[in-house]
């Protein structure tokens, strides 16, 4: 049954992870990976009777199947085609300020730097600013301003790529418990590793520079965009 | 029984200046040549851009402004001299009205930036005006 059910046509009431937690398929998934089944050689010697028989004869191990589908069944097409990327919105480049529209920075205004590999954005608040952190985003959940920062000739360090947002792997299960309490107390929180701190410095550094060079600029990144009574998205210049 | 004045100020008359509310003019002002009917008349702005033709009055709005002494069904070069001898395009665009037009198409092509700016300089101002208000009522 259709646990989504649609609200306006390609529009669902529920999204996708929903739909996946309500499923509840991954309740049966198996976590631990079976050994491996020791492999059986494809044919082996059987010793034959009668004379003119050589004695030994290699057979295969898996007899052929007496009886063949009379009628094929048709394979499915393999798919080649795989996701691309994004294209990157033409309004969006390098120092624009872009508004969140998602998420828990939700309104604030943040500065594009790149676009990674798997196409989502890499913007800074900057941290010190208005304490939005080297994050990604989608482009689809931001809006465009035409005001942009000139960052001159400002390169992102290569580091900075989808694999350096990756959270790292935790191993096993773990209970809620073990995750928050250690020997009866609460667990001291790990801090923010260093070096990330550090990167993001570096990166605000030349950032807020560039904000600092227009009047206002700065307090506009530090406030929070809204709409007011009568304003409407659609009807605004950016 | 003497026939009363009206009690109207603004005439649908030749000569009568009009803003246009809609079309690909809209916004410009022009001048009336000639009624056509209850319905339209044949407008012209030689200097504000707008080509001689028919009009529908649903679709302009009267303007204080009148061409004093335009004869019916002038042409565009007629209506052109008297629009320039009496300057009425450049007191269509001292007034407050127009004023107010542009101020308002002004505001709505503000960025979010500008509008930002904006906000503050009006907090700036609200700002005085309430400290000197305290000041002098002190």
């Amino acid at each position: 049954m259709a646990r989504s059910k649609e609200i306006a046509p390609g529009v669902g009431r529920l999204s996708r992870s929903a739909v996946y937690a309500r499923r509840g398929l991954f309740k049966g998934q198996k976590k631990t990976e079976k050994p491996a089944a020791a492999e059986t050689p494809a044919t082996k010697e059987v010793s034959v009777g009668g004379e003119k028989n050589g004695s030994t004869r290699i057979v295969p191990t898996k007899k052929a199947p007496r009886f063949y589908p009379a009628e094929d069944v048709r394979q499915p097409k393999k798919s080649r085609k795989s996701p691309k990327p994004a294209k990157l919105r033409s309004s969006i480049t390098p120092g624009t300020v872009l508004i969140l529209l998602a998420g828990r920075f939700r309104g604030k205004r943040v500065v594009f730097l790149k676009q990674l590999a798997s196409g989502l954005l890499l913007v800074t608040g900057p941290y010190k600013v208005n304490g939005v952190p080297l994050r990604r985003v989608n482009q689809a959940y931001v809006i465009a301003t035409s005001t942009k920062l000139d960052l001159g000739d400002f390169k992102v360090d290569e580091k900075i790529n989808d694999a350096y947002f990756a959270k790292p792997a935790t191993k096993g299960s773990r209970s809620a418990e073990e995750e928050f309490f250690s020997e009866g107390k609460p667990k001291e929180k790990t801090p923010f590793p260093e070096s990330k701190a550090a990167d993001q410095k570096a990166v605000d550094g030349a950032v807020i520079a560039a904000i600092k060079k227009t009047e206002y600029l700065e307090k506009y990144v530090k406030a929070t965009f809204g709409l007011s009574k009568g304003q409407f998205p659609h009807q605004l210049n950016f | 029984m003497p026939a009363q004045p009206s009690n109207f100020k603004r005439f649908v008359e030749v000569g009568r200046v009009v803003l246009l509310k809609s079309g690909p003019q809209e916004g410009q002002i022009a001048v009336i040549a000639e009624i056509i009917d209850h319905n339209r008349a044949i407008i012209d702005g030689p200097t504000t851009g707008v080509p001689r033709q028919a009009f529908s009055y649903r679709h302009l709005t009267l303007t204080p402004f009148v061409l004093t002494s335009l004869p019916r069904g002038a042409g565009t070069g007629a209506i052109r001299k008297q629009l320039e001898k009496e300057g009425t395009v450049e007191k269509w665009q001292k007034s407050s009205w127009a004023q107010k037009r542009e101020a308002i198409a002004k505001r709505r092509s503000l960025s979010d930036f500008e509008r930002f700016v904006v906000l503050i300089a009006k907090k700036a101002r609200r700002d005085r005006v309430r400290k000197s208000l305290a000041k002098a009522s002190a």
